[in-house]
């Protein structure tokens, strides 16, 4: 019968169209050696911050990332943007045609070249996301949220892993897989961010980012290598880092650059506060001009002329005031909590080690 | 063949190097031999690093270059190894190229053509062979540079011999062993945790200690001079504070650490409201000084010298 070779077509439409829903991630698995290489690349540039591409594969619920690879420093935008990543997501814009386009295709060409050669040697030719560093974490930048839109357009699951070289140097790996939540990623689509729009997606500061849990994997060549060169030592460097007594300096920088982020919300509030008192001025001058109207048009009326329209959509009182974007004020408080928990962490275990330290004295 | 007073020179100076080996390498090293193509039973790759004016060689990272054997013949991707070395260049230009690797458990004479290609590289590179089939049933990491057998004018053959290796792995514990070592780490220990795992491991080898010398007093284990020495170090490093100023000096600083707890409160009421209003109580105080902790060193310190005395 002629229907022999329709219906197989018309089910692989069928099949391609009722695709099973992506899988929510729900960890991210490190291998040792991408630790690694983030942990080494990240102190080499310290303190200028850089960032890295991730390589891997995307299964089910979880996000394997098998290798990665640096990004040059940019010199001239290094203050700013950091690092060839931020060009080659175009998030730095109008920054002068000439040296961007180079700059630009530069980054390009440095990235095709690199997957090309790691093809070549069979590494995951599959690019899962990228890597910065921080410095005591201050990420949570809107050039972040920029990088990730970018990221997005490409690749259907990016997570944006962020090391802390400082607070590592305390005796804790500090890396962080990050993902922006769906619910922002839309609205951040629309670049509406009032607060009625926020109202309604039910969106607080705390649904801007997602973090997600990190897991190490080895290969078992790697751990049986590495069980063998190091047995169970009694002490590493990393104990040494973690009972390191003085508390001043991390204290000192954490409520630096919280006190900063307190006077920046403090600025942006202010910015509101004015918003909401032209607004409302704005609306008493529109009731006094509504009420001249009808007492103008009753008076008119009396006199049997036409009554003039209520509206008049030209007058400037009417205009509607942009009413400021509250991105910014979510990006800060994010910041802040994060201070605050860094904080809170070190401060429990400074109590720990200075009752250690008094115990020993009594002693 | 001598002739008359001709003499086999067999130089040994270069024996001298010392090649300090980076973890990184290692992990690259492993995972590239995990991933070769399934005809190749061997994988070599270049390695790159420093090389310091007392000619230690620091090995800091690796990638792999693709290569073909049969028998006698080897062919090395050049390009493949030109262009990687520019990548990386243009990342850290301080990482020159040191040298190469081999995965192999011995040396074949092919090598010797691989090492005078990396030898017009660089002057005198290094061969890092790592043997990953674990044929003697150990790790076994080898470094050898190679010399040239000459006979008055004429060159015989090259030797490759063995330099000391050191195998830097302090990042690698910085990270900490427990999560390079097994196979699957199902979460990164936070602050706290790694604290605790970190102080019972000080307060297991303290055990250790007491147990000694009560031994020592009792008897019943032979004294050692040298170790009762450390453990005399490790005292007198205590700094000698009277009571009163350690007392103040620990007070003081349980104080800025827990103003830092309480009195801290940030309620930020949600976004969503019209009028955000900021409540913020904030009692940093002026105390936050130079408070200088002279026993910032004492706990290190005392670690250190347990580290001595257990572990040789």
């Amino acid at each position: 019968m002629a229907d022999g070779n329709p219906p197989p077509m018309r089910s692989f439409a069928q099949a391609a169209q009722t695709e099973t829903e992506a899988l929510p991630l729900r960890t991210v698995q490190i291998e040792g050696l991408v630790a690694l290489k983030i942990v080494k690349h990240c102190k080499e540039c310290m303190p200028a911050l850089v960032t890295g591409q991730l390589l891997g594969l995307d299964i089910g619920s979880i996000l394997e990332v098998t290798n990665c690879f640096p990004f040059p420093l940019l010199h001239k935008f290094s203050t700013d943007c950091r690092s060839y990543g931020c060009i080659l997501s175009n998030c730095c814009k109008s920054r002068g045609g000439e040296d961007e386009d180079e700059l630009d295709t530069d980054g390009a060409n440095y990235q095709l070249e690199m997957m090309r050669c790691l093809r070549e040697v069979n590494v995951d030719n599959n690019t899962v996301g990228w890597y910065q560093s921080t410095y005591m974490g201050s990420f949570q930048t809107v050039e972040l949220i920029e990088t990730f839109m970018n990221y997005q357009e490409n690749i259907k699951r990016c997570v944006c892993i962020i090391y802390d070289p400082l607070r590592s140097s305390q005796g804790v790996l500090a890396l962080k897989a990050l993902k922006l939540a769906e619910g922002f990623m839309e609205l951040y689509r629309t670049q509406t961010f009032s607060g009625e729009k926020l109202r309604e997606k039910n969106l607080t500061w705390k649904d801007i980012f997602e973090e997600i849990p990190v897991k190490i994997c080895n290969s078992a060549l790697v751990s049986s290598m590495m069980t063998e060169l190091e047995p169970d030592v009694q002490a590493t460097q990393c104990d040494f880092d973690r009972l390191v007594l003085s508390t001043n300096p991390f204290m000192e920088k954490n409520l630096e650059f919280l006190i900063e982020c307190m006077d920046d919300l403090s600025m942006e509030q202010q910015k509101f506060q004015y918003y909401y008192r032209n607004l409302s001025r704005q609306q008493v001058q529109q009731q006094t001009w509504l009420q001249k109207r009808r007492t103008e048009n009753a008076a008119r009326r009396a006199a049997g002329e036409e009554p003039l329209p209520e509206e008049e959509p030209n007058n400037p009182i009417f205009k509607t005031l942009p009413e400021p974007s509250r991105l910014d004020s979510y990006l800060i408080t994010n910041q802040i909590s994060n201070y605050c928990s860094q904080v809170n962490g070190f401060a429990a275990q400074s109590f720990s080690k200075l009752y250690l330290m008094d115990a020993f004295h009594d002693e | 063949m001598a002739m008359g007073r001709t003499v086999l020179h067999m130089p040994s100076g270069h024996t001298g190097v010392v090649a300090k080996l980076h973890p990184t390498v290692l992990f690259n090293i492993s995972d590239s031999y995990i991933r070769r193509n399934d005809q190749q039973e061997r994988v070599i790759g270049t390695l790159l690093g420093s090389i310091s004016p007392d000619g230690t060689v620091e090995i800091r990272n690796s990638y792999a270059v693709p290569h073909s054997e049969q028998a006698d013949q080897v062919a090395v991707d050049i390009d493949y190894h030109r262009t990687m070395f520019e990548l990386h260049q243009r990342v850290n230009h301080k990482e020159i190229i040191v040298g190469w690797y081999s995965t192999g458990s011995s040396l074949s004479p092919s090598d010797t053509l691989i090492h005078d290609f990396y030898g017009r590289e660089v002057a005198n590179p290094v061969l890092l062979t790592v043997d990953t089939a674990f044929a003697e049933e150990k790790v076994n990491i080898k470094v050898f540079v190679s010399t040239l057998l000459t006979l008055g004018e004429r060159q015989l053959a090259a030797q490759f011999h063995e330099v000391q290796l050191d195998l830097r792995l302090i990042e690698a514990e910085r990270i900490g062993f427990d999560v390079l070592k097994k196979t699957m780490v199902e979460k990164l220990p936070n602050d706290l945790e790694g604290l605790e795992a970190t102080i019972e491991r000080l307060q297991d080898m303290i055990d250790r200690v007491f147990r000694y010398v009560d031994d020592v007093v009792e008897g019943q284990v032979q004294p050692d001079n040298s170790v009762g020495r450390f453990l005399a170090d490790t005292m007198a490093s205590v700094p000698r504070i009277s009571s009163d100023a350690f007392d103040k000096l620990f007070n003081d600083s349980v104080q800025v650490v827990s103003r830092f707890c309480t009195r801290r409160k940030i309620r930020i009421q949600n976004f969503s409201h019209p009028l955000i209003c900021l409540k913020l109580k904030f009692g940093i105080g002026g105390s936050i000084g130079k408070e200088t902790f002279t026993t910032s060193l004492f706990i290190p310190s005392l670690a250190a010298v347990f580290v001595r005395f257990l572990c040789g």
